[in-house]
């Protein structure tokens, strides 16, 4: 059984959280320089290339891409063999979370109740799923979710009966309302199966995959390049502006569901794609 | 592509001069505000009290900016969604707001309230907040300290960039903007 000290996930955690906010990454940088090259709309062009100058100012100077740092959101793969010591997982996340924001200046956008709306001040509690794996490693994947692209995102229950062409329909709705609200040019993560809760999970775990990198299912990729297209055929554009790059991205993740069911989720992702992760 | 360098406060004829599309520079003082300030607005004009801060001829930037680093005048400063602001705006435009910077859609009663009182509302862009930082020249919490970063500031712009969204002439970019690029992908 292999051991880590919760000190040494506390301290990956408050990395993880800043490095996010202030480097974006190569598949996102390079995404928007090949969109620069495809773009039809003027004014398209001038959001993408202040993207771009936004990405090397926060990378310079250390400083958060966007204002709002999100919500911090955890997916941990921890290895049957491993233990943790000192403390717990829960706890050595949250504390990294609270060091991670607090030195790196970011911005506390958490409330410790959805009613009374009193601002816990630490950005915690985080979000934090937890999955089991064959092996003796623990894997910490965070992205920073911001509020924008989150408040745009939907659920439907569809009926089996109503298929990939209901999928598609709701899955480009969803887009169309999002609009300029969530940010383009997006990244959409499309959760199919599962249940009511099991398709917004993996709709949002879709997200982790880099952009540009197809489902491993052939079936699936193909939609995916299907829905990218047609995400950028509505005209949205950077910042909703107008234009040919809506979305930068489709991830699709599917999971086995009820002979009566069909939940889809979407959840969108702004431009501002924050993701990182550590394997200890 | 041209830009305007409009200079703060508005008036009734520097907004009749803006059109949905046009990028523009802005020069002066805004205020920023977001949700929970909004909300407290709204609560002293329904109890008849008197506001913290005098809305004539004012432009409101909906942003809540992260902690400046020492050295910093502001942290990272890019607009909210405004949307959600949306059922306190018509009152603030009756009582002289003229201007708004946020991002996202306005609904029909906010559109109506832009002609209704010949206000303007910019788009800046969303998620550029290390560069709109650097636009920003000084910063005073004016009103609402405990709300951190929702908390009423007064800001300093310097060529700050936005784009007309919404015109007194009832233009909206974002429907004509996706009007004139849907389907030119494929």
């Amino acid at each position: 059984m292999r051991e880590i000290h919760v000190d040494d996930i506390t301290d990956s955690v408050a990395f993880l959280c800043q490095t996010a906010s202030f480097d974006l990454d190569d598949d996102m940088i390079q995404a928007f320089q090949s969109s620069m090259k495809t773009e039809k709309s003027e004014i398209g062009k001038d959001v993408i290339e202040q993207l771009l100058d936004n990405a090397e100012i926060a990378k310079q100077e250390r400083i958060p891409m966007c204002q709002d740092t999100g919500v911090a959101v955890f997916f941990i793969e921890l290895g049957y063999d491993c233990k943790i010591t000192g403390g717990n997982l829960y706890d050595a996340i949250n504390q990294g979370v609270s060091k991670g924001y607090g030195d790196g200046y970011l911005r506390q956008s958490i409330v410790r109740d959805p009613l009374d709306r009193k601002n816990t001040g630490d950005n915690t509690p985080a979000i934090t799923y937890v999955e089991m794996v064959e092996g003796d490693h623990l894997t910490i994947r965070f992205t920073a979710k911001g509020g924008g692209a989150e408040n745009m995102s939907r659920l439907q229950m569809l009926k089996p009966s109503d298929g990939l062409e209901g999928i598609e329909a709701f899955v480009m709705e969803s887009v169309r309302l999002a609009g300029p609200n969530a940010c383009p040019p997006m990244i959409v993560g499309v959760g199919i199966g599962g249940s009511f809760e099991k398709s917004a999970y993996i709709a949002k775990k879709s997200l982790l995959r880099p952009v540009g990198v197809r489902h491993k299912d052939e079936r699936i990729a193909e939609l995916e390049e299907k829905w990218i297209e047609q995400c950028n055929d509505l005209g949205i554009g950077p910042q909703g502006m107008g234009g040919t790059t809506t979305a930068l991205d489709v991830k699709i993740e599917v999971h086995p569901c009820h002979i009566a069911a069909l939940p889809v989720a979407v959840n969108i992702q702004c431009h501002a794609n924050r993701h990182k992760e550590v394997t200890l | 592509m041209g830009q305007k360098i409009v200079t703060l406060p508005l008036t009734d004829e520097k907004v009749q001069d803006l059109k949905a599309g046009d990028r523009v520079l802005l020069n002066g003082d805004v205020y920023a505000a977001r949700d929970a300030a909004h909300k407290r607005l709204m609560d002293r004009i329904e109890a008849n009290e008197e506001l913290p801060i005098n809305l004539e001829g004012e432009v409101i930037y909906y942003v809540g900016p992260t902690p400046a680093k020492p050295g910093q005048v502001i942290g990272s400063a890019g607009p909210t969604t405004s949307g959600r602001m949306d059922r306190y705006t018509p009152k603030l435009l009756s009582l002289g707001l003229k201007g708004m910077i946020g991002k996202g859609y306005r609904n029909e009663e906010v559109k109506a309230a832009i002609q209704k009182y010949n206000a303007i509302y910019f788009g800046a862009i969303g998620g550029s907040g290390a560069l709109l930082s650097k636009k920003i020249q000084a910063e005073t919490v004016v009103a609402y300290e405990d709300l951190g970063p929702e908390a009423v500031r007064r800001l300093t712009i310097k060529d700050f960039p936005v784009t007309v969204i919404n015109d007194c002439y009832g233009n909206d970019l974002y429907q004509q903007g996706s009007d004139a690029y849907k389907g030119r992908q494929t």
